[in-house]
């Protein structure tokens, strides 16, 4: 059945890829649907270099064909991007469109329309990002793969979709971003299915035989989210104020009853601006994460209010060669009583976790070769995340593009840390249609 | 007083029809980057980009461009790209900014992001997309950056050199333009090394007037050393749209308008 949609998928792509060709007409009958069909397909493998008894060897190993369909309308544009694939490593599930698992994945499906010149609303599934971090996000509180992110599929598999109503306003004097998401949509977070993480509920690393449990608030119209932006360009400086009232977005709680990860609830408010500075680009972000369960801090079931800062700068340091650095700061709000209510015998947590960035992108062979590379460190958590990429655009349709993830850490229970036996290589390929 | 600015206003209103021979180099600098660059209040092309690396490899970038003069020279333009497949729909968006000391303002939107990433100021003898042109080519540079000189005249042309002021910003000793002398649109750029070779050149191949606007409709760029050009078709070109300032903005780098998309 699998196999049939993969073969299917390749016959339609390959249909389109010939009528999508710049020197032949569309064919008649995208012409007569007046429908835009673009995507690619794109088949990429990954291997661990070290055994981890909690997952399988082959970190990645899948082929994937993306239809990007769109129709402008006189009043609206309709759009439908899916993903179809086929994986070969045995990671095989059913489909769930929530998850982003099996063999179909639906990244877009949305009307977009302007009832007023000064306003726009998309409603539907539709991938929102928002805020000034590279790699960093504070007040972007859209959901997150970051399972996709390490094993080494495409960056843009880091945004998941929303299902969710985006309405922007444009006054003179601001622009307003409201996001109604009528069913919490959470991360698409890790569950051991394909990384082995730290599972506070066990105290160990947990794995694809051992994938977390969680209660996921999921009550249509009542776990609902709601996120909001203001912003103004002021000759070039980018400033915006942010809100956002929901539930965290990764597991950040326990059920004491039944051991079941859980989203307890959360509200964030928070600023960025951006601009020129030096020579360079210069942002700075901040947001208040108020942990609406657990006001006091005190409950070790939830996790505690955090103030959260980033300042980033980004400069050409010589013709084709760019580097962002970033500084970014998790404040625990009520540190002593998390401690005091902690288990005896639980590690705690530091009440700041600092973590520095850095990226370098050199474009090389008439800017067809990127070589990127890209590194968290935390000098309080001790740990490390490295991620060199290199991309070569072999023809205008093709692209290869190779890889690694690498996790190192002095504790099993620290962000990156707990990644540590998921260290991976992957090469892929891509042709564009 | 009255008699005074009625005297200067007569000054400025004569000023563009003073005959050509009076024209100073810094004069006919200007003209041709007025003619080259700032046609009309607003403009739009669609362009296509080939790029020919030796010894056969091609590559061809598809883009709509709109353009707005807005005060002081600074401009904004907004790049739409429809060709090759793994960038179609990307926008980018420059607010052209030529005041002293000031730098660019650039964006550029990934739609499978849903990202606006902002670009850092950059190096604008830097390649523009790969191609053989760089970034100041298709945005014109600052005629603050070199002092002109009038080296020749012709029936048809003024040949300017341009020495720049900073050599160390440049790959280039000098470089010479041949400015047309009836439309002011420059014909072809010269650029010489160190040694006084010509190792680059810039040539506009077809030019066409439309809506009374003097146009290039064709332009190549080659590298001389690499033996590598980059030819530009320009099409459905069109002046005074009436575009307004508010397409240049965030809301249509995540949104293209209609103008781009039709």
């Amino acid at each position: 059945m699998r196999l049939a949609v993969v073969i299917t998928g390749f016959l339609a792509a390959c249909l389109t890829a010939a009528s999508a060709a710049p020197e032949e007409s569309p064919s008649p009958l995208l012409e007569a649907l007046d429908l835009q069909v673009n995507g690619f397909v794109d088949t990429r493998a990954g291997l661990r270099t070290q055994n981890d008894p909690a997952e399988h060897d082959d970190s990645l190993g899948e082929l994937r064909l993306q239809l990007d369909v769109q129709r402008y309308f006189d009043k609206f544009t309709a759009e439908v991007r899916a993903d179809f694939l086929y994986d070969w490593t045995g990671h095989n599930s059913h489909v769930d469109l929530e998850r982003g698992e099996g063999w179909f994945d639906l990244r877009e499906a949305h009307l977009l329309f302007s009832p007023q010149p000064w306003m726009d609303v998309k409603a539907g599934r539709q991938i929102l990002t928002w805020g000034t971090g590279d790699l960093l996000f504070i007040n972007d509180l859209f959901p997150k793969d970051w399972a996709s992110f390490f094993i080494g599929r495409d960056e843009a598999y880091l945004k998941a979709p929303s299902d969710a109503v985006l309405v922007s306003l444009f006054p003179t004097w601001a622009n307003i971003d409201l996001v109604y998401t009528p069913r919490f949509d959470p991360d698409r977070f890790i569950t051991g299915e394909r990384i082995s993480f730290w599972n506070p509920a066990t105290g160990n690393i947990s794995g694809r035989d051992d994938v977390l449990q969680t209660d996921v608030p999921n009550d249509l119209f009542s776990d609902h989210e709601v996120a909001g932006r203001l912003s103004r360009n002021v000759n070039g400086y980018e400033l915006a104020a942010y809100g956002y009232y929901g539930f965290w977005k990764s597991p950040a709680g326990m059920d004491p009853d039944t051991g079941d990860a859980t989203f307890p609830a959360l509200s964030v408010y928070g600023a960025s601006a951006r601009g020129q500075a030096a020579g360079g680009i210069a942002n700075i972000e901040a947001g208040y994460y108020d942990s609406r369960d657990d006001h006091s801090g005190d409950d070790p079931t939830v996790r505690n209010s955090e103030a959260r800062i980033l300042v980033g700068y980004q400069r050409e340091l010589a013709r084709n060669l760019n580097a962002t650095v970033q500084y970014y700061l998790e404040h625990m709000m009520d540190h002593d009583d998390y401690e005091h209510a902690l288990p005896e015998g639980q590690h705690a947590a530091d009440e700041d976790r600092h973590v520095f960035t850095l990226r370098l992108t050199q474009l090389l062979l008439g800017q067809n070769l990127v070589l990127s590379f890209f590194t968290f460190y935390s000098p309080s958590d001790q740990d490390a995340y490295i991620r060199p990429v290199a991309t070569y655009k072999v023809s205008d349709d093709w692209m290869v593009t190779a890889g690694g993830n690498f996790f190192m850490g002095e504790n099993d229970d620290t962000f990156f840390g707990q990644f540590d036996q998921n260290n991976n290589l992957y090469a892929g390929a891509r042709y564009s249609f | 007083m009255t008699v005074m600015t009625a005297l200067i206003l007569c000054a400025v209103l004569i000023a563009p029809d003073a005959r050509a021979e009076e024209l100073t180099a810094d004069e006919i600098i200007a003209r041709a980057n007025q003619a080259a660059y700032y046609a009309g209040n607003d403009g739009r092309a669609d362009v296509k980009m080939t790029i020919h690396t030796p010894p056969r490899n091609t590559r061809v970038r598809e883009f709509t461009i709109l353009r707005l003069n807005t005060e002081g020279g600074n401009q904004k333009f907004y790049v739409y790209f429809t060709q090759p497949a793994d960038v179609r729909k990307m926008a980018y968006l420059v607010w052209k900014n030529v005041g002293p000391g000031q730098e660019d303002d650039r964006w550029m939107s990934l739609p499978a992001l849903n990202l606006v990433r902002r670009i850092a100021p950059g190096d604008k003898r830097t390649s523009f997309v790969g191609s053989d042109f760089f970034y100041e080519d298709v945005s014109g540079r600052n005629l603050e950056a070199d002092t002109h000189e009038l080296v020749e005249t012709t029936d048809t042309e003024y040949v300017i050199k341009n020495t720049p002021k900073d050599p160390a910003t440049v790959e280039f000793a000098h470089y010479r333009v041949a400015i047309d002398k009836e439309t002011f649109i420059p014909r072809k750029a010269e650029y010489f090394d160190k040694q006084g070779e010509v190792y680059r050149e810039v040539e506009a191949t077809r030019v066409e007037t439309i809506a009374g606007h003097p146009t290039v409709m064709e332009a190549v760029v080659r590298d001389l050393k690499t033996r590598g050009h980059t030819v530009n078709e320009f099409s459905n070109v069109e002046y005074d749209l009436g575009l307004k300032e508010t397409i240049f903005s965030e809301r249509f780098l995540r949104r293209p308008p209609r103008e781009v998309t039709q």
